[in-house]
């Protein structure tokens, strides 16, 4: 709607507020806004799901055909992320190749699937250095309040979750995608030196350094990512990840309903 | 361009009681909806279901022209950009602009200028944008008729709202709305956007072959068809900004703090 | 249709505007000789004009609307303040409350500094001036700004002022509303929170009936009281 700089006024009124221990929203530090999940959203996809959260809102597609293996890769499907900040989503994102936000943004959640072996890529060989299925996750930014980067990992979660591999590639059944693991990520502002949780866009907008954090179903850290050019401490790291590691396991149960 | 391995070449695209592949009649539209004002950032949006086809458009604006050498001193520039997700088509589409997108991005423009009061806001801006999560031919007519509605909600000046529709033939018949199978294995096709209430001609694109007369029908299919989607935006607008005793209930159980 | 309920309809761009002898205000047009609505919005009658009031929109500056803004740029001899309008609007330092000498602008304001700043003029070209220079225009420093769509600022103010008074009086916030739809608050945190949910519901909720009452109730049960 308005400026996209925010004022000295808004910025020492949200430290103030977050020093209280609150936020703009009514939320507490470490509450997460609401999520809602809707799987097989596109038709044309293989897999799908719209995420919002809060005002975030983003569509993840799972295009899912048949191809050849890398020549260096022979016994392992083929996965490739990639991320549209489309300029409707936000008056800040313009038409062009992608930003370097959007090229960090899908780089961190296609770490977040193929080194956690979400999808086992060796699991995709239909003849070994021959025909492989080739994934294609592509994350379109739709309305943008903060936080893509959880949203994107939850929709593409979802989406690769709800997946199915079309059978008639290669004359038989549709199957579903094989996923193995549920890492979740939780991403952290530090604003001063009080840290918040899913942060909204004018806490973006003043927060001195980032941190996103996927924990697995076992509680186990599968993911880690710092931005921003501020700094935490290392009992800031270790507090984000042991709230993320809570949260996350809410934030799983709606991902796999 | 579209992937057709799985229709066979003799296919039926109208049978001998005039009725479609879909059950359609020579005439029917497909099932439409359309919702005004469903993005937060954006100035005005819509979100429309054509069938198989899901568009949703945004409007921003008017706002600086950027970059500067493109400002126009006596009136606001209309810039529409279309774009299809990689997941909106049935073989994945690499994002970014294609030679079909710039086309179509130019016509769109080129309508809505013909009915935007662009001399209300020199030097400024009137960006539109569509974007197709899911393709089922006439994409470019649901974006049109969905950008009318976003830029209706965007409080942009305008003459009246822009409606778009496709009329071709099909197994040498005249026919509305041609869907997918029928626009790839047809005979003609031909998109235009109108202007409702004074009937001016703001698109028109044609590609196949039909004679004069084949060509008055189809227009005066689409030009009625023109009509029932013009129904169709002016509710979308009314039900967004509709006092109803919904709300007031809604309203009074919120407000228990 | 009687006049109230013509009062609130909504009128759709290219909708003909019947005016039952009244000339053709804002938000129409004319063709043909009959006038219709250039803008979604509500028909309103007033002062021997039908008009449509617009439901949305981004802020359109008028001569004499005080406004907030914030500074977004500067050069030697004035600011470039942005007043959430499709145009940029030049301060110049003729037009402050100091003796603001060549090249030292940044000695006055600040980029990020809000201000409340009355619109001076708009010409034909929609170039607009503003100035800082009469009473009640200044920086605003402590509080918080919320953002409403200008088309909701009447309703946040109220009948003669009624609604922005009732919010006061329960927050014991100050408040100052600016024509662009953002809108100071200053006062304790608690009160912010509550002053910033009201305004919030007013925008959510503008085109309801009853609103007043609603809000009311929601600043009773916040603050347990009927207020002053």
């Amino acid at each position: 709607m308005s400026n996209e700089v925010i004022s000295e006024l808004m910025r020492e009124h949200i430290v103030k507020l977050v020093a209280s221990g609150k936020r703009g929203d009514g939320r507490g530090l470490e509450e997460v806004r609401s999520l809602t999940i809707e799987k097989n959203y596109i038709q044309t996809a293989e897999g799908s799901a719209r995420v919002r959260l809060g005002n975030t809102d983003v569509l993840v597609g799972v295009k899912i055909s048949t191809g050849e293996p890398y020549a260096d890769t022979p016994n392992s499907g083929v996965l490739t992320t990639s991320c549209e900040l489309v300029p409707m989503a936000s008056p800040t994102f313009e038409s062009g190749p992608p930003s370097p936000t959007a090229i960090e943004l899908a780089r961190v959640v296609d770490r977040g699937i193929r080194e956690t072996k979400t999808v086992d890529m060796a699991k995709l060989v239909i003849t070994p250095g021959e025909k492989v299925w080739v994934l294609f996750i592509d994350i379109h930014a739709l309305d943008y309040d903060g936080n893509l980067f959880d949203a994107a990992s939850y929709g593409t979660l979802a989406a690769l979750s709800s997946a199915k591999m079309p059978g008639a590639k290669i004359g038989g059944a549709d199957q579903p995608l094989p996923v193995d693991h549920w890492p979740v990520s939780i991403t952290a502002a530090k604003i001063r030196d009080k840290i918040v949780f899913d942060p909204q866009l004018d806490e973006e907008k003043i927060a001195d350094a980032r941190l996103t954090v996927a924990t697995d179903e076992n509680g186990d850290i599968r993911a880690m990512q710092k931005g921003l050019s501020g700094s935490f401490s290392y009992d800031d790291v270790r507090y984000v990840i042991s709230t993320a590691r809570r949260l996350g396991n809410g934030i799983r149960g709606i991902i796999q309903a | 361009m579209e992937d057709i391995e799985h229709i066979p070449k003799e296919i039926q695209l109208v049978d001998a009681n005039g009725r479609r592949l879909d059950g359609r009649a020579l005439d029917e539209l497909r099932p439409i909806k359309i919702e005004a004002g469903v993005l937060k950032r954006a100035d005005g949006s819509a979100y429309m279901e054509w069938g198989g086809n899901r568009v949703l458009a945004a409007v921003y604006g008017p706002r600086e022209a950027h970059p500067r050498h493109l400002q126009n001193p006596s009136r606001a520039l209309v810039q529409c950009r279309y774009n299809m997700a990689p997941f909106s088509v049935s073989d994945r589409k690499r994002p970014g602009p294609d030679r079909r997108s710039v086309e179509i991005s130019k016509v769109t423009s080129e309508a809505f200028s013909a009915v935007v009061f662009t001399e209300y806001f020199p030097r400024t801006s009137v960006d539109v944008f569509i974007e197709v999560l899911q393709a089922d031919a006439g994409t470019r007519c649901a974006g049109i008729t969905a950008a009318s509605v976003a830029l209706a909600d965007a409080g942009i000046p305008m003459r009246d709202l822009v409606v778009a529709c496709a009329s071709g033939k099909i197994a040498g018949q005249v026919a509305l709305d041609l869907n997918k199978e029928e626009d790839n294995f047809g005979d003609a096709d031909c998109p235009v956007a109108i202007v409702p209430r004074t009937g001016e001609i703001v698109l028109l694109q044609m590609d196949g072959h039909l004679t004069e007369d084949e060509f008055d029908r189809a227009m005066r299919l689409s030009m009625d068809a023109g009509k029932r989607l013009y129904e169709m935006q002016k509710d979308a607008l009314r039900r967004r900004y509709a006092v109803s005793a919904l709300d007031q209930e809604a309203l009074g159980a919120g407000v228990t703090a | 249709m009687d006049r109230s309920e013509r009062q609130r309809q909504v009128v759709i761009p290219g909708d003909l505007i019947e005016t039952h002898g009244l000339k053709p205000g804002e938000g129409t047009y004319v063709d043909g000789g009959k006038v219709y609505a250039a803008q979604l919005g509500i028909r309103s009658e007033q002062g021997g004009f039908v008009d449509v009031i617009p439901l949305g929109g981004r802020y359109i500056p008028r001569a004499g609307d005080e406004v907030i803004g914030q500074v977004e740029d500067m050069g030697p001899s004035h600011w470039l303040i942005d007043i959430n309008a499709p145009y940029p609007a030049p301060l110049h330092a003729t037009e402050s409350p100091w003796r603001v000498e060549f090249g030292e602008t940044s000695q006055y304001l600040a980029i990020g500094d809000a201000v409340v700043v009355k619109v001076l003029q708009v010409d034909e070209t929609k170039r607009v001036q503003v100035t800082m220079r009469d009473r009640g225009l200044h920086r605003l420093t402590g509080g918080q700004i919320v953002e409403v769509s200008p088309s909701k600022v009447p309703r946040v103010i109220g009948k003669g002022g009624s609604m922005i008074t009732t919010i006061k009086n329960y927050t014991k916030c100050q408040a100052f509303v600016g024509q662009n739809g953002r809108i100071w608050l200053d006062g304790a945190m608690e009160d912010l929170v509550h002053a910033s949910r009201a305004i919030r519901m007013i925008e959510e909720h503008a085109q309801a009936l009853g609103l007043t009452e609603t809000v009311k109730a929601y600043l009773e049960g916040a603050y347990g009281h009927t207020g002053a």
